[in-house]
């Protein structure tokens, strides 16, 4: 847009300035990146008394484990789940609190509020309502006679952990719904209404494609947070059970890494996990971010 | 993207922080648990009594997490070299810390070398076998032990027509299918710890192996034998009782207990450890009470196993520290300290002396429920299938097996068919141990 682009003569300013940045992604992300996937060509016992360096044996071992596709299959609902619903609620909830109402701050600093929450401090607060024999409403839930037990069931316990590791979302994402709803020119909107276009119709030709940056950014942050930062809400609430229902990619990661000490087979199973993240990404940027208009 | 990495980096930092404490003339013992409440009280007491009796050793007690959480932080020291010298492992741990090989010292060695008085049979060996090689090498020293008894509502029971808890599976199965039609419509009874009581207790408490080679402690070539007649029979029973609620699932771990003392399970199986929890939440009259046993399997009951921790010596240390360690490990066997160690905490008492006082005190007489595991334990001599499990990986693999009971709970699968699994599952993890630490 702007023809003045600012530039840094000679070759040591530049340098001198990006180098900060460049040290600490260096240092919090491709140094353990690079360990990973050097870790996942060995193994290891649990105390590092022997190393052995194994070439492709932990990938074959996790390539023939019929639980790892298990897992996979687990995690694109799971994030399919958890995105599509997050997304949902908290555009519903932002379009509602961006209307001229009575005490519209105080309603959105409590829509904010939850995502201060820990992800392991949402599963406890999801286990006190929804624990059978713990939980207020699946008492009420089985008092009603729908028979819930997320212990036994492994829908219900899908359920569960996509609801509270949505709900720990919805306030970011609300955020941003919300800063990009009022980002829209009241003007243009007025205009669809002169014109006599509907509350629904308004939303849908004229608010929703204005949204469509935020959407997108979001989306990417929402699949990035159920493949990766999701596993505390499943520790807590389910442990990846019953049975295997709720055993995710990066829960499964971290009980054979941190519960089995199986290093190698951990690393490799990062490997795998940060190449699918990259994939999707590189995926959505490739092809969704055309139909986005800025 | 590495948690791992990142999870061990943490740790290892958190370890350096701890050991970088000033030299003092005293030489320091850190010492790392996993007790919390009452029981860290008890821990702090102790190395505050063992301090004050000599001057040339200071014990230094450091809270590390849960068990799983301590285990890690002494792996990540070790590997940082910051281990401590006394390490709190639980029972389950204990095949990761014995195949460590110059990881830790071995307490028979630990006590021959310092020259301490040290007789293992002093020690109750239902207690001791666990950690223990076939050769009676005691490996580790016992602190905490506990083992899994049937906590009953007696007032429940008695408005069914029974004035003490059932003795066998079947008037088990038959009470629960009363409880759940009387006043108890969402559970007859439950368990904590699944496959604690219905995998591992089960088939010790009838002498049957859960895996060859004595349960894995004469070598790590060990297969699984969780599927045998008696486990499948059990499990089915299980799952038909989970149909009508007379069995109610509470989940993998312990966190279900709380139905018992609500008063919304009237029978729970748990550990003897929850004897303090009951006593102070329970509303209605209760007891302790042995495990059922199959009265059709010849010779059972046999004996419990121990659930718990026990102290792990790190290697590599100085002789001097090794010294203090073991002044350490005498001065909690003597009996007057044990003896109050148990009756304080609840815990089973580790010598025979401390149960032999405890007994003499009319200790039991007061507080019958605490000699209920103590009496499972030592119900006959330890055989092959009864002495304790030595399985790599058990923590994970307890969730393995724990997951294809849920699949037969939820009727996804019969008992045979998800303990087969179990079995075969399971036998691959213990391959993967073996070659990552039978090297």
């Amino acid at each position: 847009m702007s023809p003045e682009r600012i530039t840094f003569g000679g070759r040591l300013l530049p340098a001198a300035l990006i180098a900060p940045q460049l040290l600490i992604v260096g240092l919090f992300f491709y140094w353990p990146a690079v360990q990973a996937v050097w870790q996942s060509f060995q193994m290891q016992d649990a105390f590092g008394l022997s190393t052995e360096f194994v070439w492709f044996e932990n990938y074959r071992a996790l390539f023939t484990d019929p639980a790892y596709y298990q897992a996979l299959v687990t995690t694109l609902v799971f994030a399919a789940a958890v995105a599509g619903l997050s997304l949902g609620f908290a555009l519903l909830l932002a379009t509602m609190a961006d209307r001229e109402i009575r005490g519209s701050g105080i309603y959105r600093t409590l829509l904010i509020w939850p995502y201060a929450v820990a992800p392991a401090v949402a599963g406890v607060l999801f286990g006190f309502l929804f624990q059978p024999g713990l939980g207020l409403i699946a008492r009420g839930l089985n008092q009603i006679g729908i028979p819930w037990n997320p212990l036994l069931d492994g829908n219900h316990a899908m359920i569960l952990v996509v609801m509270a590791a949505a709900w720990k979302q919805v306030s970011y994402n609300f955020l941003f719904f919300l800063a990009g709803l009022q980002a829209i020119p009241r003007s243009v909107i007025e205009a669809a209404a002169i014109d006599g276009a509907g509350p629904a119709r308004r939303f849908w030709t004229v608010v929703f494609p204005l949204l469509s940056p935020t959407t997108f950014f979001l989306m990417v942050v929402n699949v990035v947070y159920a493949f990766c930062e999701t596993f505390g809400v499943i520790d807590v609430l389910t442990h990846g059970g019953p049975g295997r229902a709720t055993q995710t990619l990066v829960y499964k990661v971290y009980q054979d890494g941190r519960i089995g000490a199986d290093l190698g087979g951990s690393a490799a199973q990062s490997v795998v996990l940060m190449a699918i993240v990259i994939g999707l990404t590189a995926i959505q940027f490739r092809y969704v971010e055309k139909r986005v208009a800025y | 993207m590495a948690p791992t990495t990142t999870i061990r980096i943490a740790l290892a930092g958190l370890s350096l922080a701890v050991a970088a404490t000033p030299a003092l003339a005293v030489t320091e013992l850190q010492w790392w648990h996993a007790m919390t409440g009452a029981n860290n009280d008890a821990v702090n007491r102790l190395a505050e009594e063992f301090n004050a009796s000599q001057s040339d050793y200071k014990v230094v007690p450091t809270y590390k997490g849960n068990y799983g959480e301590t285990l890690n932080a002494g792996i990540a020291a070790f590997r940082a070299g910051t281990a401590p010298h006394i390490m709190q492992v639980f029972e389950v741990g204990t095949a990761t810390m014995m195949s460590a090989k110059g990881a830790v010292k071995p307490v028979y060695q630990l006590m021959k070398d310092a020259g301490e008085p040290f007789d293992p049979n002093a020690y109750l060996p239902a207690i001791t076998g666990y950690y223990s090689t076939t050769k009676g090498e005691m490996l580790s020293f016992p602190f905490n032990s506990s083992s899994m008894v049937m906590w009953a509502n007696l007032d429940a029971l008695k408005a069914i027509g029974l004035s003490e808890p059932p003795k066998t599976w079947p008037e088990l199965f038959a009470a629960a299918k009363k409880l759940t039609q009387t006043g108890f419509p969402n559970c007859g009874f439950s368990t904590t710890w699944v496959t604690w009581l219905n995998i591992e207790q089960l088939s010790a408490w009838h002498n049957v192996p859960v895996a060859t080679k004595a349960n894995g402690m004469d070598g790590l070539d060990t297969t699984l034998e969780i599927n045998g007649p008696l486990q499948v029979k059990h499990l089915t029973n299980l799952a038909e009782a989970q149909k009508d609620k007379s069995f109610d699932y509470s989940g993998r771990y312990d966190s279900g207990f709380g139905r018992f003392t609500a008063g919304e399970c009237p029978i729970m199986f748990g550990s003897s450890g929850s004897y303090g929890n009951v006593k102070g939440a329970a509303k209605f009259a209760w007891a302790s009470a042995p495990m059922p046993y199959y009265p059709d399997v010849p010779g059972a009951p046999q004996n419990s196993i121990i659930g718990g921790a026990s102290l792990w010596v790190m290697g590599g240390k100085k002789p001097d520290e090794y010294k203090g360690v073991a002044k350490f490990f005498s001065f909690l066997s003597d009996t007057d300290r044990q003896a109050k160690l148990h009756q304080t905490t609840g815990y089973m008492p580790i010598t025979k002396a401390a149960y032999e006082k405890s007994k003499a005190d009319g200790f039991y007489a007061k507080n019958p429920a605490l000699e209920v595991p103590i009496k499972e334990l030592t119900n006959k001599t330890p055989t092959e299938n009864s002495r304790g499990l030595r399985l790599g990986n058990l923590p994970q693999m307890r969730d393995l097996w724990a997951e294809e009971i849920e699949a037969t709970l939820a009727g996804k699968k019969t008992a045979k068919q998800a303990l087969d699994e179990a079995a075969t599952r399971g036998n691959a993890m213990l391959r993967q141990f073996e070659k990552q630490a039978g090297r």
